[in-house]
């Protein structure tokens, strides 16, 4: 890992868990986010209150992809998987994974589209479609109404007209 | 199926467990409460158009009338997973409780794995532990789909599991839910039988027997450890828990799970068994309609 190194010789190893720190000034690996940027990034973008992970630990693994945790462990962490994955860092836009969106998008209050049946349909079979959204463009939590009440399915990215799913093919269903 | 013939001793309507063998078993799912409540499981299934009945002894378990419980949005949102009713027995029997440490020494696919996590309505470790890389794969693949934020997943040989990469030196509870000869999974797999031997049943206790030890060292006194597999061979099953109260120290303890079983045997061929095996339940196919399986639950320390 190239990108990991900083001035004091600690390193993102890719293989290895490590905890986020809590904040910027207990950052050592240049580039890891911190717990703090981790929790503003839902709230401003989805408005999930930060409460929401008090009782969560976050982890990364590899460049930039994070993971949610609500058990104990050290850190680093000489395991094959912590948690969940939850949300993929080091790059311009930052991006929830549809599993994370899944578990705890319904605390979301922001950039949430809501679809109906057949769009929702179509967008876990991974296509791309033209919809209407006058909020922000970028990623989106896509949800729908089912037995009542609204449900996240997933992860949207929306551009020009046009919401572009990101259902991972092995999630990717018929239905 | 001849080699469930040598069963014949011990089971006392012996026409009627081979008649259940020989049937198809029904498709049953795990409502998975880290995502919806059963109510709200049920109400996306009736909405999939697919029938549903709740298990008596369980309400989370169900009984669907589909061929591809998949292909439904309550499994797309992980509402629901697929998996044997009795196999959701052992994590019932284990009875873990929020903030508990959990071992699952043997965790691959992960459907107990998850249970336990919703078990403890996914809060504590479940260190979700196998030696099979490629079938943890599977493991990871579901936990997140059923949004498992509570396992810790390691790859180790249980037998000699480390607790180097954790964070605490002692489980509170432990499942062993051993590799077997999977006889009991006969109405599901039918070419199960076609590979059966003594040699391999001989083989896979001595595993089994290394992994039981092992589990119970690493749980503290008082805590409680469950041994299952789905499989009928009291090789593989009485005599690999006697071995475990004749190694470690720890003891048999009552199981009460609203299912129809009979009691662990105490003689076979040759052997006996410590009176204490009758605490442990072997569920037939014929009791329940469901597959088979031997649960036994031990708590560590003397009684
Ligand atoms: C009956 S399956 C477990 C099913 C799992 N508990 C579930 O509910 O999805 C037995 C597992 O034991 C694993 N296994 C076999 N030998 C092992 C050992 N020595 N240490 C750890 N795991 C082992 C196999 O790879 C297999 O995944």
């Amino acid at each position: 890992m190239s990108d990991g190194d900083s001035s004091d010789g600690e390193s993102n190893v890719g293989q290895r868990f490590d905890r986020l720190p809590a904040t910027a000034s207990e950052r050592v690996v240049a580039g890891r986010a911190t717990r703090a940027e981790v929790l503003e990034y839902f709230e401003d973008r989805f408005e999930i209150p930060p409460e929401t992970f008090d009782e969560y630990t976050f982890w990364e693994k590899g460049a930039g992809k994070i993971w949610i945790f609500s058990g104990e462990s050290p850190s680093p962490a000489p395991v094959e998987a912590i948690g969940m994955t939850c949300l993929r860092t080091r790059q311009e836009h930052w991006k929830p994974t549809t599993d994370f969106v899944q578990r705890f998008g319904r605390q979301a209050n922001a950039c949430v589209i809501d679809i109906e049946r057949e769009a929702a349909r179509r967008f876990v079979c991974g296509e791309d479609q033209s919809l209407e959204w006058d909020g922000d463009w970028g990623y989106l939590i896509v949800a729908h109404e089912i037995a009542g009440e609204r449900e996240p399915i997933g992860v949207g990215l929306y551009l020009h007209g046009e919401l572009r799913s990101t259902v991972p093919k092995g999630r990717q269903r018929e239905l | 199926m001849e080699p469930l013939e040598r069963y014949r001793p011990i089971i006392d309507d012996f026409e009627a467990f081979r008649a259940a063998c020989e049937r198809p078993l029904g498709i049953a799912v795990r409502v998975n409460t880290i995502k919806a409540d059963v109510d709200r499981a049920m109400a996306t299934l009736d909405e999939d158009g697919i029938p549903v009945e709740q298990a008596d002894w369980n309400p989370r378990v169900l009984r669907l009338e589909t061929n591809a419980p998949g292909s439904t949005w309550a499994s797309f949102h992980g509402f629901i997973h697929t998996q044997e009713e009795v196999s959701a027995v052992p994590p019932v029997v284990l009875d873990p409780e929020p903030g508990d440490r959990v071992f699952d020494a043997c965790a691959a696919p992960g459907g107990k794995a998850t249970q336990l996590a919703a078990l403890l309505d996914d809060r504590g470790t479940v260190v979700a532990n196998d030696n099979n890389l490629g079938r943890l794969s599977a493991l990871r693949f579901n936990a997140e789909r059923l949004g498992a934020t509570s396992l810790a997943v390691t790859n180790q040989d249980a037998r000699n599991f480390s607790f180097n990469p954790l964070a605490f030196d002692a489980f509170d509870h432990a499942l062993v839910d051993a590799p077997c000869s999977c006889e009991g999974t006969i109405r599901k797999n039918p070419t199960t039988l076609e590979e059966w031997t003594l040699d391999h049943v001989h083989s896979v206790a001595g595993i089994q027997k290394g992994i039981l030890k092992r589990a119970v060292q690493a749980t503290k006194p008082g805590g409680t450890v469950v041994y299952s597999t789905c499989t009928f061979a009291p090789e593989e099953n009485e005599a690999v828990v006697q071995h475990a109260l004749g190694t470690t120290d720890c003891h048999l303890v009552d199981i009460d799970i609203g299912l129809e079983s009979v009691p662990g045997i105490t003689e076979w061929q040759d052997e006996t068994y410590e009176g204490s095996l009758e605490k442990a339940i072997r569920i037939y196919p014929h009791h329940n309609d469901t597959g088979g399986f031997f649960v036994a639950k031990l708590e560590v320390g003397s009684a």
